[in-house]
């Protein structure tokens, strides 16, 4: 069981499931560090991002076009999320905004079990990515080293847009000292609508870009949303270079245990997460004051 | 609320649990649904002292309500342990054990990183029972034929099964649970756990180890977790793994925030509006698996529009009725009414220690770097006993980073702090003030939903029982001291009259006397006042220069001000800072003369404005 090729295309398991953890926990992290709002309805949305691309695919045929329509549609739902509700949260005590968030990702689950039941959807991968592919020492599957490049341009996209434009700028500094940003004359609650809709948009890609690997279910996002928890401990809150660490050692830790003991995965994690706590209680890449 | 009529609620509770039998199933209500009822509700009295009382918000109770739950019954059925009651008490200490751990470690962060620790906990224990241990707890199969309680008595045998028969021994045990409870809401510890609630860096500041505090309300809500999933195993006959799942946890939150948390019985309220509605949406509506789409979005709508729950919607309409809503603030009292008669100085903590002589605060060399800025700088400061000291310096000169440093909120980078005798660098905050330092400070830190006397009372009990006492079951009634020391303390600050008020609706003057109380109530030998005067109307500052002159008999004081005109007639000795060093120490006569005062801080400002 434990031979060389078997241990590599662990490795590549781990090391795509930790792309997208970091990508999802990526949109967690930055929401957390503009608004000071925990979202626990991330997980949700990365759900109602698959569902919403599974549809886009039903009608289109388009594994492209649902990519699209899943990362498009969860925007929207992340902007009218923010202008209906959690704007009203910013004031109200922490506990109030995680409850909030909460009874939002039961509605998310449950409206799409209402529509979609429990059983699970799949979404094939894209013909030109489907198959496998020979890496010299074995063989892997094409779509997952495709979700690895995916998830690597998503990142950088968010890179750029966090550390090279004016918005990311404003994000940032906003990470910082969001009154100290309100105070120089910027709109502070539009930056947060963008901020949201962005985070809520890159769970949703995530989602759908997923699908092809594990078939949606209306449950999927309760994992998701523990891991990108952990990650995010681990990483340290507001740090997106402590999201994108974070994740990849999440995704391998997970993955390479799950290759000796599939039942000690979250032990493992649990384990790291432990450490990280009493070692550096503030992430490996946190910053003091931002909590 | 609860003490004055302090048995009424209990007694209340009993008759009510003892009525249900004969009321429910006339109404036509499951027996099996009112059981389970109680068993959440139970479940939520632990959960409510934890998020209700001490504003923890955990999302991890279904890990020790699994742990409780599966404990009892692996005793029960695969150990062959034959008394229920007992299994249930060792399902019990076994939870709360595992929650002492966990709470280590989940409370080293607080907000938002304790919610995720506990959400990771609660997920990592559901896969921990379903994998490693499923060889105990049955993994996915649960453990089948846990049994009810009997009891011999000899003449007799009391078996309680199932349904309406098995409904007295749960219905004991909630009344248990909820008489516990209402004594430890009550208790000094109770007390306290609402104070951590309301601002924890104020309730650390007056003297209260918020950390163990605080690991006790996680302790005791496992314990009441564990009991309570034990008690689903007697219940359903077998233990289901799902107690173990995050839904467990998450249903357990919704219940409490709807029925209203902080108030013991919302869980109760909660799980009855959650199960009945429930059982409506899904056997009469026909709804199928939409009930749970239903109950999401009411709980939604409760979170935006009734933060305080059914029981506090309740409780308000109640107080709209009889016309007693509180007017949003009486009437600012700009100078409040002096004191009738001159109020006894309050006694410092060292009654004897009057006439002492000598130092009692020694700063050395005391250094303050925030990466490259330097807040203070090799400042040397040295106090004596019943001396009143002022510091002054214009705005940015480190005034209330020296301050912070002399309490222990901020470790210095260098340098040490030498008080009574004994160097306290690097100490605590919490050790500090228990010690006799405390302070006062320059923005209000108060507990604001509680009322002045509550607040006081939370200062006094610091130092009336040190830094942690476990007096779970004690009565603040029994507390030698305490009323007096209150007392006195609201008399000193003239805040007699608004005893009962909430601090939210006192006029801002009042607040910065109770913030002054506050420091005071812990009868500190060394008070220290950051801007005491800040932010007050012309009258306002001559009532506090008063105060302040009347509190500083018997003991010592140093006070930061921008307004020199109280200070110069309050302080014995000032000194000033500048740039984060010490300029000048001298008497007021001194410092008023002094041309590098004028110059460095009053930018050259003529000597006659300052007279």
């Amino acid at each position: 069981m434990l031979t060389w090729s078997n241990f590599l295309s662990q490795l590549f398991n781990g090391l795509a499931q930790g792309a997208l953890l970091a990508l999802i926990s990526s949109g967690l992290t930055i929401i957390y560090g503009t608004l000071g709002v925990l979202n626990l309805a991330h997980g949700a949305m990365f759900m109602l991002g698959g569902y919403a691309g599974y549809l886009a695919f039903q009608a289109t045929g388009s594994f492209v076009i649902a990519v699209i329509a899943g990362a498009l549609f969860m925007l929207v739902v992340g902007v009218v999320m923010e202008r209906v509700v959690i704007r009203h949260f910013y004031a109200r005590p922490h506990e109030d905004q995680l409850l909030v968030t909460f009874g939002l990702s039961i509605v998310f689950v449950e409206l799409v079990r209402f529509f979609f039941s429990s059983d699970s959807k799949t979404v094939p991968a894209p013909a030109a990515l489907s198959g496998i592919t020979s890496l010299g020492v074995m063989f892997y599957p094409t779509y997952r080293l495709a979700v690895v490049g995916i998830v690597a341009v998503a990142l950088l996209v968010l890179f750029i847009v966090l550390y090279k434009t004016r918005l990311g700028m404003i994000v940032r500094a906003g990470i910082e000292d969001a009154v100290m940003v309100d105070s120089l004359g910027i709109d502070v609650y539009r930056v947060f609508m963008v901020v949201f809709g962005i985070g809520a948009m890159a769970a949703g890609f995530a989602g759908i870009v997923n699908a092809p690997v594990v078939s949606l279910s209306p449950d999927m996002g309760e994992a998701i949303l523990v891991q990108t928890f952990v990650v995010v401990v681990i990483g340290g809150v507001g740090s997106f270079p402590g999201a994108v660490i974070g994740g990849l050692i999440a995704g391998e830790i997970i993955s390479l245990t799950s290759m000796v003991n599939p039942g000690y995965a979250y032990v493992m994690l649990f384990a790291a997460m432990t450490l990280v706590l009493l070692v550096r209680p503030r992430g490996l890449f946190g910053a003091r004051g931002r909590e | 609320m609860f003490s004055r009529r302090p048995v009424l609620v209990e007694i209340v509770t009993a008759a009510v649990l003892i009525a249900v039998p004969f009321v429910l199933p006339a109404l036509d209500a499951a027996p099996n649904t009112v059981n389970r009822i109680l068993v959440w509700g139970l479940f939520g009295i632990g959960f409510d002292i934890l998020f209700g009382y001490t504003g923890l918000l955990s999302f991890g109770q279904s890990a020790f309500y699994g742990t409780g739950g599966f404990v009892a019954a692996y005793l029960l059925t695969r150990a062959g342990f034959p008394y229920v009651v007992l299994a249930l008490v060792i399902g019990m200490v076994a939870a709360a054990a595992v929650g002492y751990l966990i709470g280590l470690l989940a409370l080293r962060r607080t907000g938002i990183y304790f919610a995720m620790i506990t959400v990771a906990i609660a997920e990592i224990f559901f896969f921990v029972e379903f994998n490693p241990l499923s060889e105990w707890t049955g993994g996915e199969n649960g453990l089948p034929g846990v049994p009810t309680p009997r009891f011999d008595l000899g003449f007799a045998t009391l078996n309680f099964s199932s349904g309406w028969s098995l409904y007295p021994f749960l219905a004991f045990c909630f009344f248990v649970g909820i008489v516990i409870a209402l004594r430890i809401v009550r208790s000094p510890v109770g007390v306290i756990l609402t104070a951590i609630r309301e601002n924890p860096l104020r309730a650390a500041a007056v003297g209260h180890n918020v950390q163990a505090y605080k690991l006790t309300a996680f302790v005791i809500a496992a314990a009441y977790a564990g009991f309570a999933g034990g008690l689903l195993g007697v219940l359903q006959g077998f233990m289901p793994p799902d107690a173990f799942m995050f839904e467990t946890s998450g249903q357990l939150i919704m219940q409490t925030a709807i029925g209203g948390r902080g108030t013991l019985f919302g869980p109760l309220v909660g799980a009855g509006v959650w199960l009945f509605l429930q059982d409506f949406l899904q056997a009469t509506l026909k709804l199928g698996a939409a009930w749970k789409l239903v109950l999401g979005l009411v709980f939604v709508l409760l979170v935006c529009f009734l933060r305080q729950g059914i029981i506090g919607g309740i409780r308000d309409l109640i107080a709209l009725s009889r016309g007693k809503v509180q007017a949003p603030a009486e009437p600012a009292q700009e100078a409040a009414p002096v004191a009738a008669a001159p109020v006894a100085p309050m006694a410092s903590r060292h009654a004897a220690g009057e006439g002492r002589q000598g130092p009692i605060l020694q700063a050395t060399g005391l250094t303050k770097r925030y990466g490259g800025v330097v807040a203070n700088e090799g400042i040397d400061f040295t106090v004596q006993h019943g001396e009143l000291r002022g510091i002054i310096g214009p705005n940015g000169a480190g005034k209330t980073t020296f301050f912070k440093m002399l309490t222990c909120e901020v470790p210095p980078s260098s340098g040490s702090i030498v008080f009574e005798g004994r160097d306290i660098t690097g100490m605590s905050i919490i050790d500090v003030c228990q010690l006799g330092l405390t302070k006062s400070y320059q923005v209000n830190q108060l507990f604001n939903r509680l009322t002045v006397r509550e607040n006081l009372t939370i200062a006094a009990l610091a130092e009336l029982r040190g830094k942690f006492k476990l007096d779970l079951f004690g009565r603040l009634a029994n507390i030698a001291g305490l009323e007096e020391q209150v007392e006195h303390t609201l008399q000193l600050v003239n805040l007699g009259a608004r005893t009962d008020t909430p601090v939210s609706q006192l006029a801002y003057g009042e607040k910065r006397r109770l913030e002054i109380g506050l420091a005071l109530a812990s009868s500190p030998s060394l008070l220290l006042l950051d801007e005491p005067l800040a932010g007050m109307s012309p009258r306002e500052r001559v009532e506090t220069v008063r105060l302040l002159k009347s509190i500083a008999q018997g003991r010592t004081m140093i006070v930061i001000d921008h307004d020199m005109d109280a200070l110069f007639e309050l302080a014995e000795r000032i000194t000033v800072l500048q740039e984060g060093r010490v300029l000048v120490e001298g008497t007021p006569d001194e410092i008023k003369g002094n041309a590098l005062v004028q110059d460095a801080y009053l930018g050259g400002v003529h000597e006659e404005e300052l007279a």
